[in-house]
């Protein structure tokens, strides 16, 4: 090729390809000449129907909508003609408005984004009439949730922003749109949202709109959001909310005949009214980074305790399905349990007994741990190895749903743990383990954890005497049957029959005199309930109480946990039992103790394990 | 001789004139269909950028007659005057240069900007023209080509510092020149080895290329051994070295990719070779692009008529991306008239170029051919989604007066040059 040949020749052979180019982009493919989603002629507008109503078990209201406005704005389709009395309409200064506005050209100079947030009623009818004038300017009408009783934000949950990874997964969402992020408001949200309509609007050459695209046959209308009832008891749960003032934990109560959740207390709480409005990303914040008290965590669902002495009424059912013991067994207990020959081989009790014999009854209303070590033994070593009676006695736990997700329709849980014999084999390879290295099991501490809705849960299928309904917090949602596995029984593998005498143990539990809750009887209502006093590494015990009531037809089965309360009954059995009365009568017969949980804090004891901690730190 | 004193248009090419008016007048009807608005619907008003540009159009005719009342000799002989005048235009600009979008490119004149990287393309093609035209010049020594590059280097260099990387990126289009000239073709063969080298590898990654390019190499030493077992005894030092060579290019790729250029200009290259899936909207003004040429179809919609360019969804597009316009608006036959029409006006460019007698006359052409070529390159490359996004103007096309007129200069100064070939001088 001559030297003067190669440029003439590279002319030509671009040019032929970005005529080749042409010809691809605007006669053969097609695809970017589709009528509607990358015409942007067209410009789609959305409309969001209102977001459903969330109401409790009786109607009352706990979640609205409340109309906010927002001027929003597009930045390269401003043109102001009078800055001044633009911003004398909106009551800011011109400084401010400069800012606002290189704000939004720092975000995108096409996309319309917030000027002003959240107008009042009387400025938006107001500055209605006047928006015209200000071209690149709009009034954007927004629902916002309102809480008209300020409690069980851990229920109810909160709806922000959807995320950029969220738009990925769903294309249903576009930016800058709401979606339910925790609790209720994310179970649901399908259903409390509705469907957003889209309406097509064909503009012309100037921009200007002229009616909508293709006579409309794209558009499509708004289904509004449903209103979702509740299986909550809101009067309940406040009441709950109060008796926990100043303490840390949990409480989960449950209708044993149905599975409904009637309260879910998570302290400490906030008030729902923070998630919504101006302040929001700066309450969010602040209860995010709480890392002490953690109010974002919902301890009747996350939070994992070793479940302690009310656990003691699993190992009875097992031991009594096993067979290993029967009602009429009994043991002599002085001061704790050998299991053995080294010296710190003991397991203390407190259950005072002093070496009378102790039956099953007995041994649940004092809470003997020798008794129950016994049980356990006994269970795990029927097999011919531990391995299969670990197992044998862990499938018989985890059919009361202990160490497994729930499965239900609560947006966040925890598994918790049952171990069974992989678990040991795992911890003790190469060793011939037996039931003593996990004896502490027997009592609820050990390897065991639990959830307080895995034992609310556990004391629903006591009182049901065998079977539960998968705990859930949606009682009705109109026009729409209720998911199948809430209004199916499941059944443990414990026969009916081993029920009734270690539900004759825990109404001792309050009946006889020498009952670990005794104190905490309440006149005219048969309450069975166990003490539980579980051991941590972070302080002084927790203090544990499950309790179901009445004891023929309950009607309410409760778990509650204080944390760092020191012992069952000291806390947590007066809750559980106060709770129970306001149930089943509306108030209480006993106002000095209420009085007393009212007002009773544990913050000392909390703001010392703060301070230990910070001295390990440093 | 009497008539070529008297008038001043004796002996110019009337075709490259007239590819100019069609040229200047089609651009220009695209930035009045991009600019107009409905609140300003008149033909004439001097405050819109289309009315802008018809007054920098009206004022290029004095620039252009100007111009063309110089003697031909005068470029040649005051060449490197130009040239050292274009480079201190440039270096004011860090004194005296307006700041407009990032890049110190502007001197601020009061009503209008000026920016001089656009006439220190002629003023450079004017020194590189002299320079070659030299009787002792021989592009094979290397002493030359380094004094060419040096030419090349300096005002390259002074408008990368502005930051106009795009600007600068057409001095590279004076290595056909150069070629033309006499260089030696493994420069281009180097430099297009190079380019393929960079794609790859920010394709495939440098680890791929890596182990594929020194299997490359074990083959080809495999087929020496067999074939020309003589030639490898005399030259297998040299292909090791050009494998190192290349092997260390590719790493350096890799580093300077990652390290070296900024974020914006890495998603450029990622969307382009759809390396990253464009989640946030990096790549919008090549969709916006594309999209607006592809919904012309056939005939466009007509003029004014092309809601994408009414309703302003191609940002920039009075300016690098006015080609969207005639793509919408005048469908493919437009377009592909367009591109005729830029293709068959450098043709002729260089066709004129090859008829010159004078040396000086035909690497000045050649020149003004590469740059003109360049810019339509990159700029159509870019509006039609095949080159990452590099903003330089679409000459004749694109809004600005400085643009227009640098054009306008370059192309003139050729037109004028041409008119005096058959005088011996």
């Amino acid at each position: 090729m001559k030297r003067s040949g190669l440029l003439s020749f590279i002319i030509i052979f671009i040019g032929i390809i970005f005529i080749a180019r042409l010809f691809y982009l605007q006669i053969i493919n097609n695809s970017y000449n589709k009528p509607t989603l990358n015409n942007s002629a067209v410009k789609i507008v959305y409309d969001y129907p209102e977001r459903g109503y969330i109401y409790d078990r009786n109607g009352v209201l706990l979640v609205a909508n409340q109309l906010s406005y927002d001027i929003m704005v597009i930045p390269r389709e401003v043109k102001l003609l009078d800055t001044l009395e633009f911003c004398a309409l909106l009551k800011i200064s011109k400084d401010e408005f400069i800012k606002k506005i290189n704000r939004a050209k720092k975000y995108s100079t096409r996309i319309p984004s917030t000027f002003l947030a959240q107008l009042s009623k009387n400025d938006y009818a107001y500055l209605q009439e006047m928006m015209h004038k200000f071209k690149g300017f709009y009034i954007q009408k927004r629902s916002l949730r309102e809480y008209p009783i300020n409690s069980a934000p851990n229920v109810l949950g909160y709806i922000s922003e959807v995320n950029e990874s969220r738009i990925q997964k769903n294309s249903y969402y576009q930016l800058g749109e709401l979606i339910g992020t925790a609790g209720v408001e994310k179970t649901y949200e399908t259903i409390l949202r509705g469907t957003k309509g889209v309406k097509h609007i064909q503009r012309n050459r100037f921009n200007k709109e002229i009616g909508p695209f293709k006579n409309g046959v794209y558009d499509t209308l708004s289904t509004p959001g449903k209103d979702i009832t509740l299986t909550i008891d809101a009067k309940l749960q406040q009441y709950g909310e109060a008796l926990m003032a100043n303490k840390r934990g949990g409480i989960v109560a449950i209708e044993p005949a149905t599975g409904e959740i009637l309260s879910m207390i998570s302290m400490p709480t906030y008030n729902p009214n923070l998630m919504v409005g101006r302040e929001r990303s700066k309450n969010f914040t602040k209860l995010y980074l709480d890392s002490i008290s953690r109010p974002l965590l919902d301890r009747g669902l996350q939070a994992q305790y070793p479940p302690g002495s009310p656990f003691k009424v699993m190992n009875a059912l097992v031991a009594l399905q096993e067979n290993v013991i029967d009602t009429k067994t009994t043991i002599k207990c002085f001061g704790g349990y050998r299991y053995g020959n080294r010296k710190d081989a003991f397991m203390k009790c407190h259950g005072g007994t002093n070496g009378s014999p102790v039956n099953l009854n007995k041994a649940i209303y004092r809470s003997c741990n020798s008794y129950f070590a016994n049980a356990y033994r006994k269970v795990i070593e029927k097999y011919p190895t531990s391995y299969e009676g670990m197992n044998a006695w862990s499938t018989h736990v985890k059919s009361f749903g202990f160490g497994n997700y729930l499965n239900n329709d609560l947006s966040v849980g925890q598994k918790g743990l049952i171990p069974d014999g992989d678990y040991y084999n795992k911890w003790y390879p190469n060793t011939n383990w037996t039931a003593t290295y996990s004896i502490s099991n027997a009592i609820g501490q050990g390897e065991i954890l639990t959830t307080p809705i895995q034992l609310a849960n556990m004391t629903a299928i006591v009182a049901n005497k065998g079977f539960f309904f998968t705990p859930h917090i949606v009682k009705k949602i109109k026009n729409t049957v209720l998911d199948k596995k809430y209004t199916t029984p499941k059944h443990t593998s414990i026969d009916k029959k081993h029920f009734e005498p270690v539900i004759e143990g825990l109404f001792n539990v309050f009946e006889n005199p020498q009952g670990t809750a005794h104190w905490s009887k309440v006149k005219g209502i048969e309450i069975c309930g166990k003490t539980g006093t579980s051991e941590n590494p972070h302080g002084q015990d927790h203090s544990i109480f499950i309790a179901f009531a009445p004891k023929d037809n309950p009607k309410i089965a409760i778990a509650v946990f204080v944390e760092n309360g020191y012992w069952g009954s000291r806390w947590a059995g007066p809750i559980a039992t106060l709770m129970i009365e306001k149930y089943l009568t509306g108030g209480t017969i006993r106002p000095w103790e209420e009085q007393r949980m009212f007002n009773g804090s544990l913050q000392d004891e909390y703001n010392k394990q703060l301070l230990e901690t910070i001295e390990v730190e440093k | 001789m009497r008539s070529r004193k008297t008038n001043i248009f004796y002996g110019i090419d009337w075709i490259l004139i007239l590819f100019y008016f069609i040229l200047i007048f089609l651009g220009w009807l695209n930035i009045y269909s991009a600019t107009i608005t409905d609140e300003a619907y008149r033909l004439i008003n001097f405050s819109t950028e289309y009315g802008k540009q018809l007054i920098w159009i009206g004022l290029s005719l004095p620039i252009i007659l100007l111009i063309l009342m110089f003697e031909a000799k005068f470029y040649e002989k005051f060449a490197s005057i130009i040239y050292l005048g274009a480079l201190l235009l440039l270096l004011g600009l860090f004194v005296f240069g307006k700041n407009i979008n990032g890049a110190t490119s502007w001197y601020n004149l009061g009503i209008f900007s000026l920016q001089p990287s656009e006439f220190a393309k002629a003023a450079t093609a004017l020194a590189i023209a002299k320079l070659i035209s030299d009787k002792l010049f021989n592009l094979k020594k290397l002493n030359t080509q380094i004094q060419a590059l040096l030419v090349l280097f300096f005002p390259a260099i002074l408008i990368t510092l502005q930051p106009d990387p795009g600007s600068a990126l057409v001095y590279a289009a004076f290595i056909f020149v150069l070629y033309r000239e006499g260089l030696p073709i493994y420069y281009i063969t180097v430099g297009f080895v190079a380019l393929c080298l960079f794609i790859v590898t920010l394709y495939f990654g440098y680890v791929v290329i890596l182990i594929s390019s020194f299997l490359l190499f074990l083959i080809i030493l495999l087929i020496f051994k067999i074939y020309r077992k003589k030639a490898l005894k005399k030259g297998w030092l040299k292909i090791l070295g050009i494998y190192l060579v290349s092997a260390f290019f590719i790493f350096s790729v890799d580093v300077v990719f990652n390290h070296v250029f900024k974020q914006r200009h890495r998603d450029r290259f990622n969307i382009l070779l759809g390396q990253t899936e464009d989640i946030s909207n990096k790549g919008y003004n090549t969709n916006q692009s594309i999209t607006t040429i592809a919904s012309g179809g056939l005939t466009g919609k007509g003029f004014l008529d092309g809601e994408r360019t009414q309703g302003n969804f191609v940002p920039e597009q009075q300016t690098d991306y006015i080609f969207t316009t005639v793509g919408e608006e005048w469908g493919f036959i437009g377009s592909t008239f367009v591109i005729l029409i830029f293709i068959s006006f450098i043709l002729r460019i260089i066709y004129i170029a090859e008829r010159q007698k004078s040396k000086f006359s035909r690497v000045y052409g050649y020149s003004i051919a590469a740059i003109f070529f360049t810019h339509f390159t990159i700029n159509i490359g870019m509006v039609l989604g095949l080159l990452p996004t590099i903003g330089i103007p679409l000459p004749f096309f694109s809004y600005g007066g400085s643009a227009l007129w640098g054009f306008t200069v370059l192309l003139f100064i050729f037109i004028r040059l041409d008119a005096n070939r058959s005088y011996e001088w």
